[in-house]
């Protein structure tokens, strides 16, 4: 789970990490009050969303008066917002942060993220801030300082200090900035992070370091030892199918192709999507309805899958483990009865009472293209979602 | 003789009280598993079927003389049952559980690394050796015994596979899913390594997925370690950036970890990478 800058920034308040003073708004309206409290003498004007590329999109903004800054709200806030990197989807801005602009004389990064290969969390410094992190360790990897640490022993200052000092000219610098990376580093193990990021950290000309920008990544499976977190949950961000999805413990992702699937886990839902692909279709979604799903969550999956209006076929793929095929195929049945099904089903079982599932199939008298294997399934799916688009069915809907 | 489980191993379900547990403690005694004991803390004297249910690891396995675990304890709880395990010596953990919090899968590789014990998954469907000893959820009939190990990041992903050698007449040693968590214990490069020393491998099948670099290091490994071939299937080619497909693991960020990065490493370092699911089969039966 993500969190918006300014909550992220309020976590860093708990924290003691010094950062640049700033207030959210919500109406246009509370700009001005907040420009008068946070300038000095001007002001960043951020619109808060979860998308990369916000600077470039015109959604960040020096701002010179009280009057700048209520307009710079009023022109964002409530209105759909998008940048280069967010792939044609939009989200409706709720909130803009306005900072105080601290004059800047170096950006630096500090971040600590998991590092999977290790098994243990990070923390990362370079001295080039305001680039993104990634760009750095593909160009210069050296330039990254990085500081492996156990939760059950949080680093303090002095452990980073060390690695820290012989960067700066100034140990003041560097104190600095081991404290608040063991601030952070607290903050990570207390709050189950997944990543935190300040980019750019700045140290001002009176050498102060600040944190001007805060990213914050939470382990969603964590969520349920941390009521604080999972409050500052933002549904504007979240696509409606997927939340939806979500609340019936289904895992869906919405694509942009034309075939929907139905798949019991995750690592065969995605090959599903790539046979479709290979088959010369495009997936219209990834859903994974789990290992246990129920006859219910099968029906569920599928209200969700045809409320996308351009699937004009889905493919069911289940691999009976602990999901029986027969269950599977009862869910199924109901389903396509239910929602009166109009594009073409193509279902494909294997695994644990499969015969009993195929049974069930080919007696309920429902238009069902049964196959036997992946390829068969996914071949048939692309070649009946394009005769379902020539069909007079299609243009019905 | 297989990799880690074989019909010598004694093996006890923590959690076998509850829905899954039960379910497939029963399925992997059936499989012909020696499944000798069950723990749920304040059941202690009950049974599940057949199987004696204890309080707690310690006493489970002084009374059966268990060395491997079977864990179905929900996340919640699950450090503290891997912790109990641990400290009880069991020596293999395959954590079924799905959701555990990645700071305590940290703790928890940490526990069973000092304490020189392996943990498999979480979030995996577990570890069979065909024809010996399933530990876990996967349905037992399609495998056979045979001659290629199986390792996969996925679940129902590896049972397809797993179908395929079965239908192609190849069987397999062992098949151990790893779990799609971005923290486990077990990893594809101590598979492999597993594999290579393994009489009864003759091949091995891997099954990766987008997200992290740890096909891209199975790569420089089974260039620099491994006689035996290796063919490998990734999932994820149509996987859009920074979306969580399923997995926690299972997400592309900025430009790493997609799948035609990890499927160029593969190739050129050796290993046959198949495209189509569907041929899965054919590919390894072309190995022999």
């Amino acid at each position: 789970m993500k969190l918006q800058e300014y909550q992220a920034r309020q976590l860093l308040a708990q924290y003691d990490v010094p950062s640049s003073r700033g207030e959210v708004v919500f109406e246009a309206g509370q700009a001005a009050a907040v420009f008068a409290r946070v300038a000095n003498p001007t002001c960043f004007a951020k619109v808060q969303v979860q998308m990369g590329g916000r600077g470039k999109a015109g959604g960040v903004k020096r701002v010179t008066s009280a009057r700048e800054a209520e307009e710079f709200a009023a022109k964002f806030l409530g209105k759909p917002f998008s940048t280069y990197q967010s792939a044609g989807q939009s989200v409706t801005v709720r909130s803009v942060l306005l900072t105080e602009d601290i004059p800047i004389q170096n950006e630096l990064y500090l971040g600590i993220v998991i590092d999977r290969s290790h098994g243990k969390p990070v923390i990362l410094f370079s001295k080039e801030g305001g680039v993104e992190i990634e760009e750095v360790a593909s160009k210069n990897p050296d330039a990254i300082k990085k500081i492996h640490f156990s939760p059950t022993a949080l680093p303090v200052a002095e452990d980073v200090f060390r690695v820290l000092k012989p960067l700066f000219p100034e140990e003041g610098i560097s104190r600095q900035i081991a404290d608040i990376a063991a601030k952070l580093a607290k903050l990570f193990v207390e709050k189950d992070a997944s990543i935190v990021e300040i980019n750019p950290l700045i140290i001002s000309p009176d050498k102060k370091v600040y944190a001007v920008d805060a990213k914050m990544v939470f382990d969603d499976n964590a969520l349920f030892r941390h009521e604080d977190i999972k409050a500052m949950k933002d549904p504007d961000e979240e696509d409606e199918r997927e939340r939806l999805a979500k609340s019936f413990g289904l895992s869906y992702v919405s694509m942009s192709g034309n075939v929907g699937c139905l798949v019991n886990g995750a690592g065969l839902a995605m090959a599903t999507m790539d046979m479709i692909k290979l088959a010369g279709g495009e997936p219209a979604n990834f859903l994974d309805v789990g290992g246990g799903a129920t006859a219910d969550q099968v029906r569920e999956a599928f209200k969700i899958i045809v409320q996308d209006e351009r699937v004009e076929a889905i493919l069911v793929n289940i691999f009976g483990g602990i999901m029986k095929c027969d269950v599977i195929a009862e869910g199924v049945i109901q389903a396509s009865r239910e929602i009166k099904l109009e594009v073409p089903l193509v279902v494909r079982l294997e695994g644990t009472n499969v015969e009993a599932g195929r049974k069930l199939l080919r007696e309920s008298g429902l238009k069902i293209h049964t196959c036997a294997t992946i390829k068969e399934a996914a071949d048939a799916a692309v070649q009946e979602a394009h005769e379902f688009r020539k069909s007079d069915a299609h243009t019905r809907r | 003789m297989p990799i880690l489980v074989d019909k010598n191993t004694k093996v006890i379900c923590q959690g076998i009280t509850g829905k899954a547990g039960s379910f497939h403690a029963q399925q992997c005694l059936e499989y012909g598993t020696q499944l000798v004991g069950g723990v749920t803390p304040k059941k202690g004297g009950t049974s599940v079927g057949t199987i004696p249910v204890f309080d707690t690891v310690k006493e489970a396995v002084s009374r059966t003389g268990a060395n491997a675990s079977m864990i179905y304890v929900p996340a919640p709880f699950a450090l503290a049952a891997i912790r109990e395990a641990v400290e009880a010596g069991i020596k293999l953990l395959v954590v079924i559980t799905e959701g555990i919090p990645t700071l305590d899968m940290v703790r928890a590789t940490e526990l069973a690394k000092s304490a020189g014990a392996r943990i498999i998954g979480p979030n995996c469907p577990g570890i069979i050796s065909s024809g010996e000893c399933k530990i876990g959820i996967m349905p037992g009939y399609i495998h056979k015994k045979g001659r290629v190990g199986v390792v996969s990041r996925s679940g129902t992903l590896t049972y397809e596979a797993v179908w395929q050698l079965t239908a192609a007449g190849l069987g397999q040693s062992t098949s151990l899913g790893i779990g799609g968590d971005p923290i486990i214990g077990t990893g594809f490069i101590d598979a492999l390594e597993l594999f290579e020393k393994d009489p009864q491998t003759e091949a091995v099948m891997m099954i990766g997925e987008i997200g992290g670099s740890q096909e891209e290091e199975a790569a420089a490994y089974i260039k620099k370690n491994m006689k035996k071939k290796v063919a490998a299937f990734i999932a994820g080619m149509t996987a859009p950036k920074g979306k969580r497909m399923g997995h926690a693991g299972a997400i592309i960020s900025g430009s790493s970890g997609t799948a035609q990065e990890k499927i160029e490493t593969l190739e050129s370092n050796g290993v046959r990478v198949v495209r189509n699911l569907s041929e899965i089969g054919s590919t390894l039966k072309s190995f022999f």
